[in-house]
């Protein structure tokens, strides 16, 4: 068996473990349920305050940021999940120099690990999307998915995770070097996307200079056409002058810089710490 | 054929801490912040089906210089070879011939239980399944472990996730075995299993070879064919443990138990020792003292300065060389 497939198969086995395997079953169920339906609560009451203040309501704004939300999930629980594996397996578990040291790709193994996060994240955006279908619907405003935009929305929807792990890998390559204030790091930078990325908000509410910005995340083209493709109506987000396939293609384009450069700079930072003896390094802080 | 370890004037110095201009430094500080060498121009040639061990106080450079040759840390200077592989340039023909375990430590992902532990571990070398699990039986069996096969690691005792990590190192068959300090921290009898283990599995099969890092001499003397003495990054010496003995054979081992001293310089002036250390035993107020002599003259003469200075002597022997005792011939200073 080729030893990346292995190694990731291992890896993603080991995170599922990790992920689902802290409690019961049907707690674990419980609790994957109702962390997301809380999440969408929090949404309803946003909304419902921004109504309350300007006196009109606004389905179109809410459903826009409902499913940005939704989809934002992937966003958090990835980043972490890649973040996470060198300082845990490094810090918690004390693993990480029986892992290094074994043949197979570490670039390989966390993805592994990460992918379990993704797994778990999918059943969260199914049931917010799932919840999302009803309350939007009791706001007029109908989420729908039909069969000829099925492909579209599995590829966009793949290359959104799999720049989201290239991305999560490229800034998880500076764990190697770091102590716990990598944990700073998986909340800051996701907190980054959530303004400049169009999660909440269309791009055209930023300056121009945080447009820029969100222009050049790959992640706001993901959330753009996750959009078009859900939702029946558009609001303007500054990317109306492209169509649904050049949207597409700048996320793909991004997704192969990206995952290029998670892998230079990974080997890059993976080097720097063998060179300062820091792959297992403990810093019991 | 090339050696199954070898290195050549191997350097490694870490890097100290950085001044920051807006960080005052604490008192004693300072001289903590200066580069340390960890290891100095090591070199060293270990044979294939070789036990080597690397006998040397806290401290010496033994768990560095098992870090560089396991890949998880590059050498400042110098060369060094795994199986024929140079560790800087091709780590990943390496790892597919070694493994490593470190004693003292509690390494393992709690949420799984120890077969599942291992069982992953013997994955990422490719172990098939069946092999895999038909291994970690047997070695369970061996070490003591198989009724926590199926506990999670979370709640097993240390010295049994020690066990259990001992036995990762063995599911994986490696040609190379790295064990670093594999006894620290267990009991008397789970030490004997594993010391046993590892005696058996370099002799009983052709091309094991096992690299032992330890601080306890009977250990090192009992298992390996050969020993290197380390000290302060620097290899003192290399040999059979008996040769070694021997290296202090026309010298006479004195060990003494006294009340507490005031003042030790004096013996190094005497004429005839060699040299010495000394140990406190806090829990019975004495000092224990180890005289490497050139014959037995001058113990009357070191008797005496004990008993100028008040204080008593409980118990004086002569005893056979150790391997700490020529450490202690060489750098005079036992190894705690």
């Amino acid at each position: 068996m080729n030893t990346y497939w292995r190694t990731f198969k291992t890896a993603a086995w080991l995170g599922w473990e990790m992920d689902s395997n802290w409690t019961e079953p049907w707690l674990f169920v419980i609790y994957s349920i109702v962390k997301p339906v809380a999440g969408a609560f929090i949404l309803i009451f946003m909304y419902v305050v921004i109504w309350s203040i300007n006196g009109i309501p606004d389905p179109h704004s809410f459903a826009f940021l409902y499913v940005g939300n939704a989809f934002f999930i992937f966003v958090g629980s990835t980043l972490f999940g890649t973040f996470q594996v060198i300082q845990s397996d490094r810090e918690w578990y004390q693993t990480i120099r029986y892992v290094y040291i074994s043949p197979i790709s570490y670039y390989v193994y966390i993805l592994g690990r990460a992918f379990s996060k993704i797994v778990v994240s999918v059943f969260a955006v199914l049931i917010t999307l799932a919840f999302g279908v009803f309350l939007l619907a009791s706001y007029g405003v109908q989420m729908q998915l039909t069969l000829d935009r099925l492909p579209l929305f599995f590829v966009s929807l793949a290359l959104g995770l799999f720049v989201l792990l290239a991305i999560g890998i490229t800034l998880g390559a500076a764990t190697f070097l770091m102590a716990r204030h990598s944990q700073t790091l998986a909340e800051a930078v996701p907190g980054v996307f959530y303004v400049f990325c169009g999660v909440l908000f269309p791009l055209t509410i930023l300056p121009t200079w945080g447009q820029a910005i969100g222009e050049a995340i790959p992640l706001t083209y993901w959330f753009e056409i996750t959009r078009r493709i859900l939702l029946p109506f558009q609001l303007n987000t500054g990317l109306a002058g492209f169509d649904d396939l050049e949207i597409l293609a700048f996320l793909l384009v991004s997704t192969v810089i990206f995952f290029a450069l998670s892998i230079g700079v990974f080997k890059l930072g993976e080097y720097l710490a063998r060179r300062a003896g820091k792959i297992d390094m403990t810093t019991s802080y | 054929m090339p050696y199954a370890v070898e290195t050549r004037d191997l350097t490694r110095v870490f890097a100290g801490k950085k001044k920051h201009w807006w960080r005052k430094p604490k008192p004693n500080e300072e001289e903590s912040r200066g580069p340390v060498t960890a290891l100095d121009g090591v070199s060293l040639q270990i044979r294939e089906g070789e036990l080597f061990g690397l006998l040397g106080p806290n401290g010496a450079g033994k768990t560095t210089l098992i870090k560089i040759l396991a890949t998880l840390l590059l050498p400042t200077s110098g060369k060094a070879f795994v199986a024929g592989n140079d560790v800087t340039k091709d780590p990943f023909p390496i790892r597919q011939r070694i493994n490593m375990v470190s004693g003292g430590e509690t390494s393992g992902y709690g949420l799984l239980t120890t077969r599942e532990n291992i069982w992953m571990f013997s994955q990422f070398y490719g172990v098939p399944s069946k092999v895999s699990k038909a291994r970690i039986d047997e070695l369970m069996h061996a070490f003591g472990l198989w009724d926590k096969r199926d506990a999670k690691v979370r709640l097993i005792s240390s010295g049994q996730r020690q066990k259990m990590n001992m036995i990762r190192g063995f599911v994986t068959e490696p040609d190379i075995l790295f064990l670093d300090e594999p006894t620290l921290g267990l009991d008397v009898n789970a030490a004997r299993t594993i010391r046993e283990y590892v005696m058996n599995w370099v002799r009983g099969q052709s091309g094991k070879t096992v690299l032992l890092t330890t601080h306890y001499m009977a250990e090192a003397d009992e298992m390996c064919d050969r020993i290197a003495i380390i000290d302060k990054g620097k290899i003192l010496a290399c040999d059979t443990p008996e040769n070694l003995k021997r290296m202090i054979h026309t010298q006479t081992t004195f060990r003494l138990e006294v009340d507490p001293l005031q003042d030790t310089s004096t013996f190094q002036r005497m004429d005839g020792v060699v040299n010495f250390s000394l140990r406190d035993d806090a829990s019975k107020n004495r000092t224990e003292l180890t005289f490497i002599l050139e014959n037995e003259a001058p113990v009357a003469e070191i008797l005496s300065a004990i008993t100028a200075q008040g204080a008593k002597v409980h118990a004086l022997r002569k005893t056979e060389p150790t391997l700490e005792d020529v450490f202690i011939s060489m750098v005079g200073r036992g190894f705690e």
